[in-house]
């Protein structure tokens, strides 16, 4: 038995018993449900505001495009968040007393989280079907441009996720930062209100980052294909999407294997030790 | 036979502080060690430098035949570590735990040991059958640090690192305890490192002590050979005529000796105690911190 391959299946089985976890804690499962609500009823408020120069519902627009804000938030916050978490409690320097522990355990978080947005997508894509109007749901072409986007935009995110996790000492300082950079991006990505309307370069920015060419991709692949005109180049520029988050998941996926071993050669007991001390003493 | 343990001329050093200042010693296959020393001596340091946690400055160190700072994933499946606290993993079912840790060491079982430990039979060996399905976060202080030391034995070590393992245990678990140490050292023929501020504890586990402080090895040898190498003293009572006598002497037999012949038949309830390991231990620790320090090594007979 080769022994990577082992704790490959371990660490799928980890993730799936950590989704359950989150599924069957109360104040897990609540904070899923009450984020994605608060998100829906802000979503809903504007059901009969239209798309600037369209009849288009900007409702169902924005319902779209926060399933990119969604992958961030569980791709990179949740997961960076819980790093920290895991730094704390000494779950990571677990991991590293086990053989290929890390390799389980970064699967597992993987599988978690692609179960989390998985579940919110669906309660999402749900409420969209009976609330909102003009969701495109009826087309194969569709579904495989969500699947694409989506498991593009986990590689984009997850290994950054990683990286940022481990680079922040405690949880407590983590918070605003998380809080800043959410807010900053959805602003600037064109998910509340299309890009186009945004100074030249604030529109150059957001197309920086993935968040923007995540939102792109769901609205392509969930709303009639007419809407791209009020789109950056009158496009949904399917190649640029594929090319812009390809790089972030190459840079995440070269940045994440050398940051997390710096990070996991300083686990030790008395590091924990120290970190948990510091955290009692406020 | 090759040592498991090999730590030769071992140094520490944070900023302008040694932490260690040349450490030496050596372990054979299922002995088991107990590394002893106040607070800030270096315990936790060494351990982690051998558990391959932490870098050292200098010195050469081999465990298991491999430096720890260059041990795979390999060699770290022949490892076992139990640190003085762990609360990871909180939400997780006890046996589910045990399972999914162990799973990583299937692929390292060899002809001699099948890994990993079958869960319900260790959850019976530490006596957490009865809580297989609490989450670990509901459990007890002490049944926690079962778990702990079921996990650090999950892989069937071939050595095993425990700091401070009965920190918290009541008189009956640190007895289980004791039982699962022996059975690991003396069946399964693990060497065993633990270090421990309880003197009882490692006069009950260890073949051989080693008394760390001020970042050097003061004394080493058996429980036994170290009491009787220090033992300058030792305390002599008796009573005569209703009366209680306490005297510390130098030459217990010689005062005995005189003692009858002075008092004959009058002395009685006589009782003589050598110096505990506690009272030596006390002696090597205040002589290593007041700046003279003796090396004794005590040679197995």
């Amino acid at each position: 038995m080769n022994p990577a391959l082992v704790a490959a299946r371990a660490g799928l089985s980890r993730g799936w018993i950590e989704f359950r976890q989150t599924l069957t804690t109360p104040r897990d499962l609540t904070s899923i449900l009450l984020t994605t609500g608060i998100l829906l009823t802000v979503v809903i408020w504007t059901r009969h505001t239209h798309v600037p120069g369209t009849h288009f519902s900007l409702g169902t627009a924005t319902l779209v495009s926060v399933l990119a804000l969604d992958i961030v938030y569980y791709g990179v916050v949740d997961m960076g968040d819980l790093m920290v978490v895991d730094r704390e409690d000494g779950t990571l320097l677990r991991a590293k007393a086990i053989p290929n522990g890390m390799l389980g355990y970064l699967l597992g978080k993987v599988v978690n989280f692609s179960g989390q947005i998985a579940l919110v997508f669906a309660i999402m894509l749900l409420a969209g079907a009976f609330l909102f109007t003009g969701l495109a749901v009826g087309s194969t072409g569709g579904w495989l441009t969500l699947a694409w986007v989506l498991v593009l935009g986990l590689f984009a995110t997850l290994p950054l996720g990683a990286v940022l996790g481990s680079l922040f000492p405690s949880q407590r300082r983590a918070g605003p930062w998380w809080l800043l950079m959410l807010t900053g991006l959805a602003a600037i990505s064109g998910i509340f209100y299309p890009i186009t309307h945004l100074p030249v370069f604030l529109q150059w920015t957001g197309q920086v980052f993935p968040v923007y060419w995540m939102g792109l991709g769901m609205r392509s692949a969930l709303l009639p294909n007419a809407m791209a005109a009020v789109e950056v180049g009158h496009s949904w520029r399917h190649l640029a999407t594929f090319g812009v988050l390809s790089a972030w998941a190459v840079a995440g996926l070269v940045l994440a294997p050398p940051v997390l071993r710096r990070m996991a050669r300083r686990e030790s007991g008395s590091a924990v030790a120290a970190r948990r001390e510091k955290v009692m003493r406020g | 036979m090759e040592d498991v343990l090999d730590v030769r001329d071992l140094r520490m050093r944070y900023g302008k502080t040694d932490v260690l200042k040349g450490v030496s010693f050596a372990a054979r296959r299922g002995e088991v060690l107990a590394l002893l020393g106040p607070n800030g001596a270096g315990k936790t340091t060494t351990i982690e430098i051998l558990e391959g946690f932490r870098m050292r400055s200098a010195g050469e160190v081999s465990v298991l035949g491999t430096d720890p700072a260059h041990g795979g994933e390999a060699w770290r499946a022949r490892t076992g570590v139990v640190l003085q606290s762990w609360r990871d993993h909180a939400k997780w079912q006890v046996r589910e735990l045990l399972v999914h840790l162990g799973r990583y060491y299937a692929a390292y079982s060899t002809e001699s040991i099948t890994r990993p430990w079958d869960a319900d039979d260790l959850l019976e060996t530490v006596g957490l059958t009865a809580h297989a399905r609490k989450r670990v976060r509901n459990l007890s202080g002490g049944q926690r640090r079962r778990l702990d030391v079921a996990i650090g034995i999950v892989g069937r070590p071939e050595l095993l690192f425990l700091d401070e393992p009965t920190a918290g245990f009541d008189p009956e678990a640190r007895r289980d305890f004791h039982d699962v140490v022996h059975q690991l050292a003396d069946r399964d023929e693990a060497t065993i490192l633990l270090t421990t501020h309880d003197l009882d504890e490692a006069e009950r586990l260890a073949d051989r002590v080693l008394i760390l402080a001020g970042g050097t090895i003061i004394a080493e040898g058996s429980p036994d050979e170290l009491t009787r190498a220090m033992s300058g003293v030792s305390e002599v009572r008796w009573s005569r005529d209703g009366q209680r006598f306490v005297h510390a002497a130098d030459d217990a037999t010689k005062f005995v000796r005189e003692l009858f012949r002075q008092y004959g038949e009058s002395v009685e309830e006589l009782e003589v105690r050598r110096a505990s390991l506690e009272d030596t231990y006390m002696t090597l620790v205040r002589e290593a911190e007041h700046g003279t320090p003796r090396r004794l090594t005590v040679v197995a007979a």
